[in-house]
């Protein structure tokens, strides 16, 4: 019965192919724009989950400035060079310490030139911030204990300022500090957030305070524990190392941050993963839009098979017969529009993950949610016509022009 | 509602009204469509129902046929008090003991005729190879064999009536409901229709019931009822009285 009753119902269907995806159409948009939106969405939660990631799972990053959005923000004071190296003598669980002064300058190079980020900083940036070198070498101890006036530049810069040309040995000027590029970095590309990685030069951290900043202060202190594992402890050992250096009361909050890349990732996950959810939700009310749809043209439809309706009551079709048949239809013309959705769902996610260059995130659990959701809707919005159809009287059936 | 039970009922009228009535409205609107009307219809006998419009062979017909239930009066069908059934248990009666053939045969467009005259069969959960079986055996009964993959707009109207007839039988009905078979017809058509009906009435035996307004129609049939204002005002034995009358 169920079998024969599918059988009438894709014949119904296939007689009346133009009405039929018309009337689907709107289901298939409805799915099709879920899949897309929330595989795009996924896509690009997992791109700033794995940016974040390649930092490395072993970073901290240590701020002045406590937690609270206003006040005691501007009233934090900076930290000095000795608080990193302390950190590092102090903590075993660390592996390397990089403090860093940081601050915009003008970036000038013959009649070129370039609003960039000047970090002072030491060696131990490179490999904490996990940058290579492609051309050049490092800052020597000489160089950073004695504020030389060298410099490494990133792609970006060396880009910009010197096209196809060799920026080894140039010097460039930066505000009013004159420094030899002894440097380029190798390409990182955007950062999780769309930051450009490489728009950056590097001082020694002595150069950049006493030449650019005109004081000692730090603003960051980057440091990696030895080991992932050790990430929670290394954190905690700071927090109290700094609270006693800054000298906070016990009872005083902290007056700095101590943050992982854990934590910058699940506050980047959860800023994606919240506007996914809402694209997904703008986008189911577009399925209960095609729900709508069906309904109209199922409500035709029983209008216009009247007739047939009232002569398959009178050679016995019981009402439930009658509603199980229209209800069939409308669950599947709304069940194939779902699978049509899905394929113009993962069709267009594919093409539009590549072409925003983000991972293609392949979500079963979606596509089963949403093929449900669309059963669901031929189901829902299939029902009131069926019921109609059901309750036709046959004798006026019958008679029906 | 076995074929044993169908069996045993066979005896008594298939149909039996008993002081029938069938009011619509009320108060000064009242109308009576049937006033206080008695009827029974033996097995194998082909009634024919006449009357001008409005005289109340419809409203008898859809009684008959479960369609629609006396107001007063009580209807049995086979022996079971028609009053006193549901939608649906009337909906299982026509499934398996009433064919109906109507005046504007009422196929369904764009299916094959033999889909239509597989169609009751669906509602009896036949599996698809016996009511192709089936199918095809009726379509062969009607002379139309032939034609079983065409859709009733490629088929002429004696055709359609034909199939629809096929329909009707496919079941093996005790009663076959005829209203007005031969109405949108030529002469020759209504003639062929007419001629197949007295051979399903004589060589199988099944009993008919047909509402006409046509007075030619009398011979064809065993007996003659006459509606005029609701009520019966004439029954004579029709044409074919001798041969396959009442038993």
């Amino acid at each position: 019965m169920i079998r024969a009753t599918l059988l009438m119902a894709l014949r119904e269907i296939r007689r009346n192919t133009l009405r039929s995806f018309l009337t689907m159409l709107g289901i298939v948009i409805g799915v099709g724009a879920v899949i897309a939106l929330v595989t795009i969405g996924e896509g690009a939660t997992a791109r700033v989950t794995a940016d974040i990631g390649k930092l490395g799972d072993n970073l901290l990053i240590v701020t002045p400035g406590g937690d609270r959005r206003s006040g005691a923000f501007t009233a934090a004071q900076a930290f000095k060079r000795e608080d990193a190296t302390a950190l590092a003598r102090e903590i075993s669980g660390i592996e390397r310490v990089a403090p860093t002064a940081t601050r915009q300058a003008l970036a000038v190079s013959g009649n070129r030139n370039l609003r960039t980020q000047v970090v002072g900083t030491t060696s131990d940036y490179l490999d904490v911030r996990a940058y290579t070198l492609a051309k050049g070498r490092r800052f020597t101890d000489v160089e950073s204990a004695s504020g030389g006036l060298v410099c490494i530049v990133g792609a970006t810069v060396a880009r910009e300022l010197f096209g196809s040309g060799d920026p080894l040995g140039v010097s460039i000027r930066l505000d009013k500090l004159s420094c030899e590029i002894i440097g380029v970095l190798g390409a990182k590309g955007q950062s999780g957030m769309g930051q450009d990685q490489d728009d950056l030069v590097l001082l020694p951290l002595r150069t950049a305070q006493r030449r650019l900043a005109g004081n000692d202060d730090v603003n960051a202190i980057y440091v990696t524990a030895k080991s992932s594992h050790s990430t929670a402890r290394v954190k905690s050992q700071i927090e109290s190392l700094m609270r006693e250096r800054r000298r906070v009361g016990p009872a005083a909050p902290d007056d700095f941050r101590v943050r992982d890349m854990q934590e910058i990732a699940e506050t980047m996950s959860a800023a994606t993963g919240t506007l996914t959810a809402l694209l997904g939700a703008i986008a189911a009310v577009s399925l209960v839009v095609g729900g709508i749809g069906i309904m109209n043209i199922m409500l035709v439809n029983v209008t216009e098979r009247t007739r047939e309706i009232g002569i398959r009551l009178a050679i016995g079709a019981r009402a439930r017969e009658v509603l199980l048949q229209f209800l069939i239809e409308a669950v599947v013309l709304s069940t194939i529009g779902g699978l049509l959705g899905i394929s113009a769902g993962l069709g267009g996610s594919v093409l539009a993950t590549r072409a925003l260059s983000l991972p293609f995130v392949f979500l079963p659990d979606v596509l089963l949610l949403a093929f449900a959701f669309s059963a669901l809707v031929g189901v829902a919005f299939g029902y009131l016509p069926a019921h109609k159809a059901a309750r036709l009287n046959p004798i006026e059936a019958l008679r029906h022009e | 509602m076995t074929g044993k039970s169908a069996r045993a009922a066979g005896r008594g009228p298939v149909v039996q009204f008993t002081e029938v009535s069938k009011i619509y409205g009320h108060g000064e609107t009242e109308v009576r469509a049937l006033d206080r009307v008695s009827l029974d219809i033996h097995p194998g006998e082909f009634v024919a129902i006449m009357g001008a419009s409005g005289s109340g062979k419809s409203t008898a017909m859809n009684i008959i046929g479960c369609l629609d239930l006396p107001t007063l009066g009580r209807y049995s069908f086979r022996g079971v008090d028609v009053g006193a059934l549901d939608a649906d248990q009337r909906a299982l009666l026509r499934r398996h003991y009433i064919g109906f053939v109507f005046q504007g045969f009422n196929l369904l467009a764009r299916t094959t005729a033999l889909e239509n005259v597989e169609l009751p069969l669906v509602y009896r959960r036949a599996s698809s190879r016996e009511r192709r079986a089936r199918a095809l055996a009726a379509l062969e009964a009607v002379g139309l064999s032939d034609r079983a993959n065409h859709a009733p707009s490629e088929l002429s109207g004696g055709q359609q009536q034909r199939v629809a007839i096929a329909r009707a039988l496919v079941t093996d009905p005790t009663l076959l409901l005829a209203d007005e078979p031969t109405g949108n017809l030529d002469s020759a058509r209504k003639v062929e229709i007419m001629e197949l009906l007295v051979r399903l009435n004589v060589e199988q035996g099944i009993t008919i019931a047909m509402v006409t307004h046509e007075p030619d129609m009398e011979v064809y049939v065993t007996r003659v009822v006459v509606f005029r204002d609701g009520r019966i005002v004439d029954e004579h034995p029709g044409g074919r009285s001798r041969i396959g009358g009442v038993a």
